[in-house]
């Protein structure tokens, strides 16, 4: 198993060392420069700005110092934001997007697979098709549209929740609710027909004929069965939260690290973008070896290689 | 010998989009304590959809019940509720599948599987339940079951799996059990293994066995009767000695000769039954099996066959058997296995309707 996950840390390496080498290369063949959006620098000025943030120094001098930087987990300055370093944006906006994004898995997770083992269980009857279309909604209705929805109705018309702004935990409903109702929709449909699929196998005759009750079969045998694709869903599902999330804090007005990673795109700021993308990127990475992991645990068959412990 | 099932007129139907498909179209019989019946026949004849109808594992809907009684120890089964039924799975009545690749829960523990049925039947204790599990898993042949008991079931080949399987329905010391072409899908040195396997724990443990198959060979090696079936219908039933050496349905004649041997020649083609069993939405009128049949009589394309008495323990659904029926002469491969058996009655009689 540690050997397992050395491995895996390896080529996480790897693939971050990649992600950033392309980033680096691919922001500075974009046209226009962090300084160019403002009104025409003096060429001056503008090299001495230049110097002071190094962009001066030969591609290969740059993209050096940075890798150096990036292992000694320092992202540099922002080129925007005079006063703040990219670990201080991340520092301040990442706690609220993490919790954001927390509560909308849940929110997908809990609500999704209950929808979908309830529409497996009463197959073709009312709760299907009732979970069905909540799901294609689910699908079909994109975040933002769904967040101007829930800032009417439950906020303006009824004044259940905030319209908007990051305060309290009621704050955090609506746009958790907004963010998780895609993939809430996809993981009640992926539980839904692995459910089904499941009831179908011979091994859920074989529990009936041991004369098990229907509640004990589905909770011993068919719900751990048929979450397994759920898990496997659960790495792309943090990748989609995390992009998801950008346009939700915009609108939710939510001070997160979305906003920063969009404008600075726009701003050219490079450090902020390569700090923002590497920091995404390493997130990413640890959740999907973290769903490998959790695999290998619900489903014996799964041997993570290097942990031959059963032989 | 005490009757442990009686089965009387059951029919089962199952509702689809094409109309109602009449899969068990009145099925009669009876089994006795620590006998062995086999259930012979074609995919679709209904001898699976009738094993199941025993412990009601089929899904309703589609399917249900639309007649007759099945009577376990006298007591009939149709009208309890599931949570009866619950009462009766696996502790009267227990069932073995055909792939033991896919029988298993894949993310459980053998030893798990094993012992559920045990605490909820017997009110072992988690301990208990698994000292009976290893127990019962060495009774099967399983060799080191200590530690086969904490493995899963991908450890396991499929002969073992199979009899974890066997180990799992025999847990609770059934009454009956229910073979469902159990050795279908092992190679041919596991199912004689399989077989032994489960004729010995007979001996021992004084189970009834239904043992579902299409393999005549199976038949002779396991079974004290048989019934053969065809279209949801029992067309021919008797002792083996009585299907094997004196059949008298033409559709057994046709399994018979189908039935490849060691010491036939290879110049003899095997024979085949032409055509395919009928479409039981609507069942063809006379007899089932007419069309396929190269000894129908005119009337069986009229009327529905009855069923004659050849002897005590014989009987066969064909107009051939009537006093008026010309003498036919069964297939060459056929007429090279009869034999006169003692208790065959002078003459075929007819089975009076509700017997």
């Amino acid at each position: 198993m540690a050997k397992y996950i050395g491995k895996r840390l390896l080529y996480m390496i790897i693939s971050l060392w990649m992600i950033v080498t392309a980033t680096f290369f691919f922001m500075r063949i974009a046209p226009g420069n962090p300084f160019a959006s403002e009104k025409k620098l003096p060429p001056e000025i503008e090299a001495n700005l230049n110097a002071h943030f190094g962009l001066d120094k030969p591609w290969y001098a740059q993209y050096w110092e940075y890798l150096v930087r990036i292992v000694n987990w320092d992202f540099g300055p922002s080129f925007k934001y005079k006063s703040q370093t990219v670990n201080d944006l991340i520092n301040e906006g990442f706690p609220v997007s993490f919790l954001l994004g927390m509560e909308a898995i849940f929110i997908a997770v809990a609500i999704g697979v209950l929808l979908g083992i309830i529409a497996a269980l009463k197959h073709n009857r009312w709760p299907d098709y009732t979970a069905m279309i909540i799901a294609v909604l689910g699908i079909s209705v994109p975040s933002f549209i769904m967040a101007s929805f829930l800032q009417y109705f439950l906020a303006i018309k009824m004044g259940i929740f905030p319209v908007a702004r990051w305060e309290t935990f009621m704050h955090s409903v609506l746009p958790a609710l907004a963010l998780a109702s895609t993939p809430m929709a996809f993981i009640a449909r992926l539980t839904r027909s692995s459910m089904l699929e499941v009831l179908a196998n011979d091994y859920i005759k074989t529990a009936k004929s041991k004369g098990l009750s229907s509640g004990v079969i589905t909770v011993k045998h068919t719900i751990r069965n048929a979450l397994l694709p759920v898990v496997t869903y659960m790495g792309p599902l943090t990748a989609g939260i995390l992009t998801g999330s950008f346009v939700i804090e915009k609108i939710f007005g939510i001070p997160g690290l979305g906003a920063h990673f969009v404008t600075s795109i726009n701003n050219r700021d490079y450090t902020v973008i390569m700090g923002v993308t590497v920091f995404y990127s390493i997130l990413l990475l640890v959740s999907i070896l973290l769903v490998d992991i959790a695999y290998g645990i619900i489903d014996p068959r799964i041997k993570l290689a290097g942990g031959k412990k059963g032989e | 010998m005490e009757k442990l099932l009686e089965i009387k007129n059951l029919e089962v139907s199952f509702q689809t989009y094409g109309g109602t498909v009449k899969a068990v179209r009145g099925v009669s019989f009876d089994l006795h304590k620590g006998e062995t019946l086999a259930i012979v026949g074609e995919s679709g004849s209904g001898k699976s959809v009738t094993s199941q109808s025993i412990m009601k594992l089929i899904p309703m809907p589609p399917g249900h019940i639309s007649g007759g009684q099945i009577l376990l120890n006298g007591d009939d089964i149709v009208p309890k509720t599931e949570k009866q039924m619950e009462k009766i799975r696996g502790k009267e009545i227990s069932m073995i599948f055909q792939d033991p690749m896919t029988s298993l829960n894949p993310t459980m523990k053998i030893g798990n599987q094993i012992t559920e049925g045990l605490i909820k039947h017997q009110n072992m204790s988690k301990q208990d339940a698994k000292n009976r599990a290893i127990e019962l898993l060495r009774l099967v042949g399983i060799p080191m079951p200590e530690k086969r008991v904490n493995q899963y079931p991908h450890e396991f080949s499929g002969g073992m799996r199979q009899r974890a399987m066997i180990a799992i329905a025999l847990a609770a010391n059934p009454k009956l059990l229910i073979a469902d072409e159990p050795t279908t899908a092992l190679d041919v040195t596991i199912q004689a293994q399989i077989l032994e396997l489960m004729k010995d724990l007979q001996s021992k443990m004084d189970t009834s066995i239904i043992f579902i198959t299409h393999d005549l060979g199976v038949v002779a090696n396991v079974a004290d009767r048989v019934a053969v079936m065809y279209a949801g219908q029992i067309v021919e039933m008797g002792t083996v000695d009585e299907i094997f050496y004196d059949p008298r349905h033409p559709y057994t004649w046709g399994l018979l000769a189908s039935m490849p041997s060691v010491d036939s020649d290879h110049s003899a083609d095997l024979a085949a039954i032409p055509g395919t069993p009928p479409d039981l939405t609507n069942p063809p009128k006379g007899d089932a099996f007419a069309a396929r049949n190269s000894y129908a009589l005119a009337i069986d394309f009229e009327e529905e066959p009855p069923m004659f008495q050849i002897s005590e323990t014989h009987f066969a659904k064909t107009w051939l058997l009537h006093p008026d029926a010309p003498k036919v002469e069964p297939p060459e491969a056929v007429k090279k296995r009869i034999r006169q058996l003692s208790s065959t009655f002078e003459k075929p009689v007819l089975v009076k309707e509700g017997k």
